[in-house]
């Protein structure tokens, strides 16, 4: 596999075309956080419904590179039904992976495993991090 | 095409990495790097101050560059200012004459074209002052014409801020038409020459601008240093931005004075370092000449786009482009995941929305590549360039964009 093919892996590109969990509903109930990146023209919005302590629903919208789209998907999936705090454990250890920073091998980032490739470029680490940092911000 | 005779003064390029990306940053030919070297290594002395011997060399080398840049754009040394930016001397601009003269109901003439650095200062003041934004419809292309200005030209324009050649489309603005046509109803003209002296003779004179701005580093000198050049009246007239040393003439508890112009614009310790790069970027562009850059560039841009057009399965949004600047998408893939294909064959362009995301709205894009064509770029990278396009097409049409 060249360094390319690390980065769009197969999983990643079917979420890009089928995103799961896409646009948002109108809920007062539910949270929502917005991010722009001004310089490459990426917008995501996440929506997240947590009733006592769980996470029941997750939401996004927006614009972006495959990447940040992808993972956006791939987050909503990943935390409906978790625990804020588990959520919170497992958007910190994902946001560390990507940043290639030290990160907890131990717990199960699931689907968003696929996204370790992006280690290799970190010019992309913004794209798969802004719909995790936006998530994280929902739950405040 | 023969041998490329200024490839090899650009030390940057020595790695086999093609560089396509002059219009966020030239490369720094050696000549530039050593006076940079110069002053830190021989030198390292502040300048208008000491009395010894390295402060001395200094001053005179720091006011022979004004000389320099005064020369090379046909200004009066008096009228040259140095900033730290385009940006800087753009911002200056809205504040020492935007926010003292602007009132509410004057207009501010401005267009899509414009880097957020020639706008958002003007939003500013309109924001702070009450006057009123006007944008000039741009024509089908993408171009600001002098008929469309004319549209938006009325006896309440006061500041016209726009671009000599747009870092997105690589159009060269028709100012010298639209300066004269402000000046008759007494409008000024600020113009953002930041992808114009790089690429064309800029002549303050000739264009009759009031004021003009550009930066050193897209012009194959250091970072850190950027002209300002004003006409002598209204700097003259106008206050300073900024207070501190060096411009003032005689500080006092109740009353200050301050040098005359330009001086009185660069308080504190200015980049001069950059300033002695300056100078050397300037001469190595006088020893080319302007004409034959631009006679270099547009060769290599129409070798590049004759080969762009043939393939499929991309979108050139500037074909009239007339800088050298190339900005285009391959068709469903987004810049940022393009932009990556490019980096791993070590080309490169700039992704994203290029500070000019009024443009891109126009285009109505998110983002776009833009591959931009400066003299030490030849047939051979653009070969790379559309080898590269070619394979990408190719790559992101097989992973299903
Ligand atoms: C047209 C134009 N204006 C202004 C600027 C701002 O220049 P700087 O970042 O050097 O201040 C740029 C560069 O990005 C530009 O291309």
């Amino acid at each position: 596999m060249t360094g390319l093919d690390n980065l769009y892996r197969e999983i990643i590109m079917e979420h890009y075309k089928n995103p799961r969990n896409k646009g948002l509903v109108e809920n007062q109930d539910y949270r929502l956080f917005r991010i722009k990146n001004p310089s490459c023209g990426d917008d995501i919005t996440i929506q997240t419904l947590v009733v006592d302590g769980i996470i029941k629903d997750c939401r996004h919208i927006g614009h972006g590179c495959s990447i940040s789209m992808a993972s956006a998907s791939v987050l909503t999936e990943l935390m409906i039904g978790k625990s804020v705090e588990e959520a919170e454990k497992i958007a910190d250890n994902y946001l560390n992976m990507v940043a290639n920073k030290e990160y907890d091998e131990n717990i199960d980032l699931e689907e968003a495993e696929v996204f370790s490739g992006v280690r290799q470029f970190p010019a992309r680490i913004k794209c798969a991090s802004i719909a995790w940092v936006a998530f994280k911000d929902t739950l405040k | 095409m023969m041998n490329n005779p200024w490839k090899k003064d650009f030390p940057q390029l020595t790695d086999g990495s093609v560089y396509f990306d002059t219009a966020a940053t030239s490369l720094k030919p050696q000549s530039v790097i050593e006076a940079v070297n110069h002053y830190y290594h021989d030198l390292s002395a502040n300048i208008h101050r000491g009395m010894y011997e390295a402060a001395v060399i200094t001053t005179e080398l720091y006011e022979r560059t004004r000389e320099t840049v005064a020369h090379f754009i046909n200004a009066n040394p008096e009228e040259v200012i140095y900033t730290r930016s385009t940006t800087a001397g753009l911002n200056m601009v809205s504040y020492i004459y935007g926010l003292e003269k602007l009132n509410e109901g004057d207009e501010i003439i401005v267009s899509e074209l414009e880097h957020h650095s020639s706008f958002l200062p003007w939003q500013n003041v309109a924001k702070k002052t009450g006057a009123l934004i006007r944008f000039i419809e741009l024509n089908q292309e993408g171009r600001i014409t002098v008929e469309a200005f004319k549209k938006v030209l009325n006896d309440k324009t006061k500041v016209v801020a726009l671009t000599y050649v747009s870092n997105v489309m690589g159009y060269i603005t028709p100012i010298k038409e639209i300066i004269e046509l402000a000046h008759q109803y007494q409008a000024i003209v600020i113009v953002d020459a930041a992808q114009a002296i790089q690429h064309i003779k800029v002549d303050v004179k000739d264009l009759d601008c009031d004021f003009l701005a550009f930066s050193g580093h897209k012009m194959l000198g250091p970072t850190g240093i950027g002209i300002l050049f004003g006409k002598y009246a209204l700097l003259k007239e106008l206050d300073p931005m900024e207070y501190g040393g060096d411009m003032n003439e005689d500080v006092n508890k109740d009353v200050s004075t301050w040098k005359e112009a330009p001086f009185k614009f660069e308080a504190g310790t200015m980049p001069i370092a950059s300033v002695l790069g300056l100078e050397a970027a300037i001469r190595y562009i006088e020893n080319i000449g302007i004409q034959n850059i631009h006679e270099h560039v547009t060769k290599v841009h129409r070798y590049a786009l004759a080969q762009l057009n043939q393939i499929s399965g991309i979108t050139i949004y500037n074909k009239g482009s007339e800088t050298g600047i190339i900005s285009f998408n391959i068709d469903n893939v987004p810049s940022h995941d393009a932009i990556t294909f490019f980096a791993e064959k070590k080309v490169a362009l700039r992704a994203g929305q290029h500070c000019a995301k009024l443009i891109c709205d126009w285009l109505g894009i998110y983002s776009c590549m833009r591959a931009s064509i400066y003299i030490y770029n030849t047939y051979k990278d653009v070969d790379l360039l559309v080898e590269t396009v070619k394979q990408a097409v190719e790559y992101f049409q097989e992973l299903g964009f």
